[in-house]
């Protein structure tokens, strides 16, 4: 079904879901900020930012704030795009029923 | 998944976005306490004036200056008042009261009304004080509306209905008291009294 096509499958957990919803409204997010929000752990986070960035969905830049490191996420454009596909996926999916 | 699950998940990313971009904890409470104070320091200004000034400001620098101190006072205790209102309700929220969204929401909050709090002074200084009135609710209103896209959306209003009194009372200096009466003390009370029953009150 064409419906099915859009929904993709790098969005198809809650925590990556959740970092892209923030990210979309954010101009950036660090990593404390994602946590917080998404009550998830450490490792968690840290391997679904990690498959978010290879897909190339969001941009990370690593930086020291005073001595401590800091790692700040944004969207790219295509991940916007993606995103909105997706979500507008989803919506489709639902109103059908 | 079905349907449900994916319903799940778009509420969960609504919920998200606000979070994360907007400070909602803000107390209605705290608005209508802070029109109370307006209205009581107003009073005081309003007696002190009558009473010792013949009714216009400028002559005396001793009663001019307890109006001043009379404005901090209230300001003063609106501020002190919306913060411990607004911790208790973001602690009941389970919301963290400095994080990203409330920082943004305070900073966007005093850079008008820094600036305009500055050049009211500024120009009290070179003993200019009919506007006075309608620049505090120029910069308020202005304030309130730039803060807005950080909050709860009403906020924008009473933001715009500020700058409205404030025009009006520019056009009008005569009058800058009693609009400054409304815009603080009236449309707090009626605008807390709002928030409060339609986001503090669980129905």
């Amino acid at each position: 079904m064409s419906i099915i096509t859009n929904i993709n499958k790098v969005f198809d957990h809650r925590i990556r879901l959740g970092i892209m919803s923030i990210l979309m409204v954010n101009e950036y997010a660090d990593f404390n900020m994602l946590k917080e929000l998404l009550g998830a752990t450490d490792g968690n986070l840290a391997s679904h930012t990690k498959a978010l960035e290879k897909a190339e969905y969001i941009k990370v830049e690593k930086q020291f704030i005073g001595r401590k490191p800091n790692t700040r996420y944004s969207t790219t454009k295509l991940g916007e795009a993606e995103f909105k596909k997706h979500i507008n996926a989803l919506e489709k999916l639902i109103n059908k029923q | 998944m079905d349907s449900k699950d994916y319903l799940k998940d778009i509420s969960e990313i609504k919920d998200l976005m606000n979070k994360s971009s907007r400070f909602i904890s803000l107390s209605g409470l705290s608005g209508i306490l802070a029109g109370i104070y307006a209205l009581i320091g107003a009073a005081v200004a309003y007696w002190l004036v009558i009473e010792y000034s013949n009714g216009t400001l400028i002559l005396d620098g001793k009663i001019f200056n307890l109006v001043m101190l009379d404005l901090f006072l209230i300001a003063f205790f609106s501020v002190v008042t919306g913060i411990i209102l607004t911790t208790r309700k973001a602690k009941k929220n389970g919301a963290n009261i400095w994080d990203t969204s409330s920082k943004r929401l305070v900073i966007n909050f005093l850079v008008p009304l820094i600036a305009g709090g500055i050049y009211i002074l500024i120009i009290l200084g070179r003993q200019k004080y009919g506007q006075t009135g309608a620049l505090m609710l120029l910069f308020y209103g202005l304030a309130l509306v730039n803060a807005s896209k950080y909050s709860i959306g009403d906020i924008r209003y009473l933001g715009f209905i500020q700058i409205i009194l404030g025009l009006i009372c520019a056009w009008f200096p005569g009058y800058g008291f009693w609009l400054w009466v409304l815009g603080f003390g009236v449309m707090h009370i009626i605008y807390g009294t709002w928030m409060h029953f339609k986001y503090d009150v669980k129905k």
